[in-house]
């Protein structure tokens, strides 16, 4: 049995966190990154979304060189004119909104359900585990295209259709955790006061349950992002007006062999950078969180 | 070394060349980007089938790489009067299968191709304008039109022809398969049973997607292929495409992605082949509605369409930079349009030149047009239709910003795209139009006439746009049976409709490009087909 | 047992009709094929004779109770592009996207068990942490950028590997299959590696908490107090118990493979099933898209059936259907 969260001294987790170097980076490097994409209109040289602000005469620069104006770009520049840096930094911000937020929309949605399922019992939460098994019982790769296919391109579209991908893991993983806090004392205690159902599920049993699901949220997010990128790889994403890191990828990957390499490497090494610091972050705190590992 | 030690080494070596060369020459391996969906010659109208049929099947006309007419099944065709013409076929040609050719099998053609079934874009238009066919004798007929058909030779020059005997005998052979000869379906030419014509090779095997494999045809009347065999494999993947043709698993390719034109041809290995194509990408502006979808002022307000004056058209065409995109977007694989066909295809004008890059002019032409601030659009376009189309339509949004039109782009897969376009949800739409016939005249009318459903006229005239001098130029000019004076008349027409009422914005011309490895020629096609009989080596 | 069987295929009924009609329904909504396939300059005309040839005029509901009707024959439609049966057209693909997961597969289990192995054997040292960091890095990766890097390093840059396509093949039973001719395994190298990363990644893991909980287990203490090599107990003991598990989450994860072969189908040019199902999806081929679910779902069910009947058979404390 688990030691629940609240018991444990934050002191001590902290200091299970800090013991390893890779966690540690991931998490400087995510840090990094979440302060990059929040802030990338102010640290931005140049906002790629305003076709004003871009000129397709300095189209296709190297990196380091200048345009005609005297502009230096870092990374280079596309075939419109537009700072890979900038665009990259932009990119970065579309990609975490798009995973993050898909991701919460689907913890809220998985949790509820999972919560109700365990709380209330019997045939609602047969039926909603049946549906739950069947749909993780087909990769959520294939789940995305269809429904990506059905919906049609645009942000919100994508979100949603990581969403209906995602929910199904938060509700599993809620449901069991709630099906072992239920029958605690406090729980009962609850109970016995004759709370709300409403007011039991969401004041008492959802905060015990999270522990484990933090980790699951780290690892969606990495997930949703990737998988996002891939979609709109494959152009059945997000508009070209506004670029993801993944789109960003796909649109140099057809320069590659005219040597064109920043279209395609810059962009995705930022990619592969934010999902290795979440997943370097999610993976450590798994191995904190669970008690199993966390003899050894 | 004596004479005759010299001739007997000039002898050995030329054997060991041709031994050489006809090694080389015997598969000729190709990979294209789009290959047929069907081995039917009348289920799709499409340039890749269109392309692929032009191997194994003949047509009456055939057209040369820069889209004039030659004789191909028919050695003549002359006017009888306005409403005839007659038809003198080629003598002594057989089908694969030994099936002689004859005026019976012309006459069967054409009564197949509005009867094919399940076929999603039939190829009906090029007979619709023959209302009677009339076998003389074998190798003679005469076609009867309802109106005067002054482009009916281009017509013929697209569809091929089958053998009535082959298909008799295996309808004969498989009675249960279609009610009639002429209602067959596609999949008995997908097995090759009816795969068969007059072409330049015969088909050996094919299936969707898979890589179709010719045998030459040594009989052919124009003269056997340069290769024994050929393999045409489909790989969509531009960047697949090329690496197969550089690592040496296929000769040549088709649609060499722009951005790789320069370091390919820098590349000693290898050849690149190009030329002007057919295909013009315009924009087209609603210039018919009163309010328009996607005009909206400034303040986000809805305005009068600005669009319908022709200043604020000519600001547009003037605000456009379109040297830098085909330089810069295109990576040169695009010359600037100042009309909707290059200059030297028929009925293209030779003084319609691109309208001159001028920003302070559209500025000003604007300013005069009631608009000093400009107003705001959408500029819709596809994704996946033209050469870097969405990469275009974001320089255009760039050029227009800049005189103060503010522009959004808003880009979509053709599979939705071109529904909304012709439904008229758009206001300013990024377009392309390849002409198939290679001639302006019907280009014109389908895209700038006064829309009429009945009449057929303006059948793309996406903007609705309306001038009834045009109407009146472009009827006149589709009715003259003379050539020269035809493509004076559409080059007149043009010069009037695009030069001064900017009923369309052309933005450039794409080019073509093929690449193959060194020892390989080909003539490049402004039809973007990539014909096998027309490559050979060096 | 009886009772499983019938609940799983009343289940699997249940996803096929939701699965066909959602597919039916959502790309209705998206657009008329037609606009996609017919020439530009068609004439309004020639556009209703093709959307009636293709039976688009009807009302969406009789098109898809047509399509039930003919369904349950067996006949799930012709491809709007290729007039051909769309069941034929994915099946003479599923081949060559078989081979491609089976060689990843194979690929992912030969590289992982021994990284795995070892890691687990030597747990904290620094070969067990790079290990573990590099699964993470593998975990991160996006398969499609690293297909572009691949390309780019041994087709581009290299030149010892081509970049796209099948190769050479041979047939067996009318099979086309690459692994059997030496063009053909240079071109299915590339593809299958890129797959196999993200599951290279997942064996070893699963291997080396496998290995590090059995060998901290009573039976390895018993067999290491008799005298047991520790090769042996490696060998024979710990290395067959760790092998239920990997082999149960291989199967399910056969699927994922499947579904993620459409990414490293369309970088390599690889002409299998997703290649097919990415066209059919942008030109609203709808027979093809249907089809190609309809049958992926059916795979699905075989598999995760395949997968519960193994898992009984292999752990006795399982049965199928019973309650536990």
């Amino acid at each position: 049995m688990s030691i629940p969260f609240r018991d444990r001294p934050l002191g001590m987790f902290i200091a299970d966190f800090v013991a390893n170097p890779y966690a540690v980076i991931g998490l400087a490097g995510l840090v990094l990154v979440i302060v990059l994409a929040l802030f990338a209109p102010w640290i931005a040289p140049q906002d790629p979304y305003d076709l004003t602000q871009l000129d397709f005469m300095d189209g296709n620069l190297a990196p380091g060189s200048a345009g005609w104006t005297g502009t230096v770009y870092l990374l280079g520049t596309d075939d419109q004119g537009r700072d890979i840096l900038s665009g990259i930094l932009f990119g970065l911000r579309t990609s975490l909104m798009v995973g993050a937020s898909s991701a919460f929309i689907a913890f809220a949605l998985g949790a509820l359900v999972g919560l109700v399922a365990a709380y209330v019992g019997g045939v609602v939460d047969a039926l909603i585990m049946r549906l739950v098994e069947l749909q993780l019982s087909f990769p959520a790769m294939l789940i995305a295209l269809v429904l990506v296919a059905i919906l049609g391109t645009g942000v919100d579209k994508i979100i949603l259709a990581l969403v209906l991908v995602q929910w199904a893991y938060y509700a599993r993983t809620i449901r069991a955790q709630a099906l072992v806090e239920k029958n605690r004392e406090y729980i009962e205690a609850a109970h016995v006061l004759q709370y709300s159902h409403s007011r039991v599920i969401l004041r008492h049993l959802l905060p015990n349950c999270i522990p484990p699901l933090i980790v699951l949220v780290t690892m969606q997010v990495a997930y949703a992002i990737s998988l996002e990128a891939t979609l709109s790889f494959l152009g059945i994403g997000l508009p070209l007006t506004e670029p993801s890191l993944g789109l960003l990828i796909a649109n140099g990957y057809g320069y590659l062999q005219a040597g064109r390499y920043w279209l395609s490497i810059f962009p995705g090494l930022a990619l592969l950078f934010t999902v290795l610091s979440i997943n370097l972050v999610g993976d450590h705190l798994r191995d904190i969180l669970n008690p199993k590992t966390r003899r050894q | 070394m004596t004479p005759r030690k010299t001739g007997r080494f000039l002898l050995t070596s030329a054997m060991l060349l041709a031994l050489a060369t006809a090694a080389q020459a015997q598969t000729l391996r190709v990979g294209i980007a789009t290959g047929p969906t069907s081995l039917d010659p009348h289920f799709h109208n499409l340039g890749p089938n269109n392309a692929a049929m032009r191997n194994v099947y003949d047509r009456l006309i055939h057209m040369d790489a820069n889209m004039r007419l030659q004789p191909g099944l028919a050695v003549s065709w002359t006017p009888l009067d306005n409403t005839s013409w007659q038809i003198n076929l080629r003598e002594g040609v057989t089908f694969h299968d030994g099936t002689p050719f004859g005026a019976e099998d012309v006459a069967f053609t054409i009564s197949r191709i509005p009867l094919v079934p399940n076929s999603p874009s039939a190829l009906t238009r090029f007979v619709s304008r023959i209302s009677a066919v009339e076998v003389v004798d074998s190798h003679t007929l005469i076609l009867r039109t309802t109106n005067p058909s002054p482009l009916l030779p281009n017509d013929l020059a697209q569809f091929s022809i089958l053998s009535l005997e082959t298909t008799e005998a295996y309808l004969a052979a498989n009675p249960g398969i279609a009610p009639s000869i002429t209602e067959i379906d596609s999949s008995h030419f997908n097995s090759g049973a009816l795969a068969i014509g007059t072409g330049p090779f015969r088909l050996v095997s094919w299936a969707p997607g898979d890589p179709m494999v010719l045998s030459a045809n040594s009989d052919y009347w124009g003269g056997a292929p340069a290769f024994a065999d050929a393999v045409v494999r489909p790989i969509p993947n531009d960047a697949a495409r090329l690496a197969a043709l550089l690592s040496g698993d296929v000769d040549l390719i088709d649609g060499l992605p722009t951005a790789d034109i320069a370091s390919t041809r820098a590349n000693s290995a290898f050849n690149v082949f190009e030329t002007p194509s057919n295909l013009a990408v315009y924009l087209h502006m609603d210039s018919d509605r009163e309010i328009s979808p996607f005009v909206r002022g400034l303040d986000g307000s809805e305005i009068a369409n600005p669009l319908r004056d022709v200043r604020v058209r000519q600001a547009m065409s003037m605000a456009l930079n379109r040297e830098a995109i085909a330089r810069v977007i295109m990576d040169g694989a695009a010359t600037p349009a100042g009309q909707m066909l290059a200059p030297g295809f028929a009925g293209a004008s030779d003084t319609l030149a691109a309208t001159a890059f001028d920003p302070d002019g559209a500025r000003a032409l604007l300013a005069e047009a009631g608009y000093p601030d400009g107003f705001a659009i959408t500029l819709n376009g596809p994704n996946d239709r033209y050469v870097n189309d969405e990469r275009i339509a974001q320089a255009v949004a760039q050029n227009l910003s800049r005189i103060g039109i503010r522009t959004e782009v808003s880009v979509e897969p053709a599979s939705t795209y071109f529904g909304a376009a012709t439904r008229l949800e758009y206001s300013v739409m990024l377009l392309g139009w390849g002409s198939s016939t290679g001639e302006q005249g019907s280009t014109l009318d389908s895209l700038l006439r006064t829309h009429n459903s009945e009449l057929g006229h303006g059948g793309a005239n996406r903007g609705r746009f309306s001038d009834a001098r045009f109407d009146e130029m472009i009827g006149a000019a589709m009715q003259v049976l003379d050539e020269t004076e035809r493509n004076a008349q559409v080059a007149a027409a043009a010069e009037y409709v695009i030069g001064e009422r900017f009923g369309v914005i052309p933005i450039h011309f794409q080019m073509n490009f093929w690449a193959a490895r060194q020892g390989i020629t080909m003539s490049p096609r402004a039809d973007n087909y990539t014909v096998l009989s027309e490559i050979g080596t060096r | 047992m009886l009772a499983f069987l019938g609940r799983r295929l009343i289940q699997s009924v249940a996803v096929l009709l939701v699965m066909s009609f959602l597919v039916f329904l959502g790309i209705f909504a998206i657009g008329n094929p037609v606009d996609v396939m017919i020439d530009p300059a068609a004439t309004p005309l020639e556009r209703e004779t093709a959307i009636r040839a293709l039976g688009l005029d009807l009302p969406w509901y009789q098109q898809y109770f047509a399509f039930l009707e003919r369904a349950v024959a067996g006949d799930l439609g012709r491809s709007f592009v290729y007039n051909e049966p769309a069941l034929d057209l994915i099946l003479t693909r599923l081949p060559a996207t078989l081979e491609l997961a089976v060689a990843a597969m194979v690929m992912a289990v030969a590289l992982g068990i021994p990284l795995g192995l070892w890691a687990g054997l030597h747990p904290g040292s620094w070969l067990d942490r790079t290990i573990m960091a590099g699964s993470i890095f593998l975990f991160s990766m996006p398969t499609f950028w690293v297909g572009i890097i691949l390309i780019m390093l041994s087709s581009v840059w290299l030149g010892w590997l081509p970049s796209g396509d099948r190769g050479e093949t041979v047939s067996i039973l009318g099979v086309p299959f690459s692994f059997l001719t030496w063009d053909g395994l240079t071109h299915l190298f590339l593809p299958a590696f890129n797959l196999a990363l993200f599951k290279l990644a997942l064996v070893l893991r699963l291997v080396r908490a496998g290995v590090q909980e059995h060998m901290s287990s009573d039976y390895v203490a018993f067999a290491r107090a008799k005298g047991v090599s520790e090769r042996r107990i490696i060998g024979r003991h710990v290395l067959r118990n760790i092998l239920i598990p990997v082999i149960t989450v291989l199967g399910l994860e056969f699927g994922n493979l499947l579904a993620f072969a459409v990414v490293t189908e369309t970088i390599f040019a690889w002409p299998g099933m997703g290649n097919l199902l990415i066209r059919s999806i942008q030109v609203l081929d709808r027979p093809v898209v249907v089809a190609y679910l309809m049958l992926t779902v059916v795979i699905f069910v075989l598999i995760n059936l395949f997968v519960d009947l193994a898992y009984s058979a292999l752990d006795p404390r399982i049965r199928v259907g019973g309650r536990a």
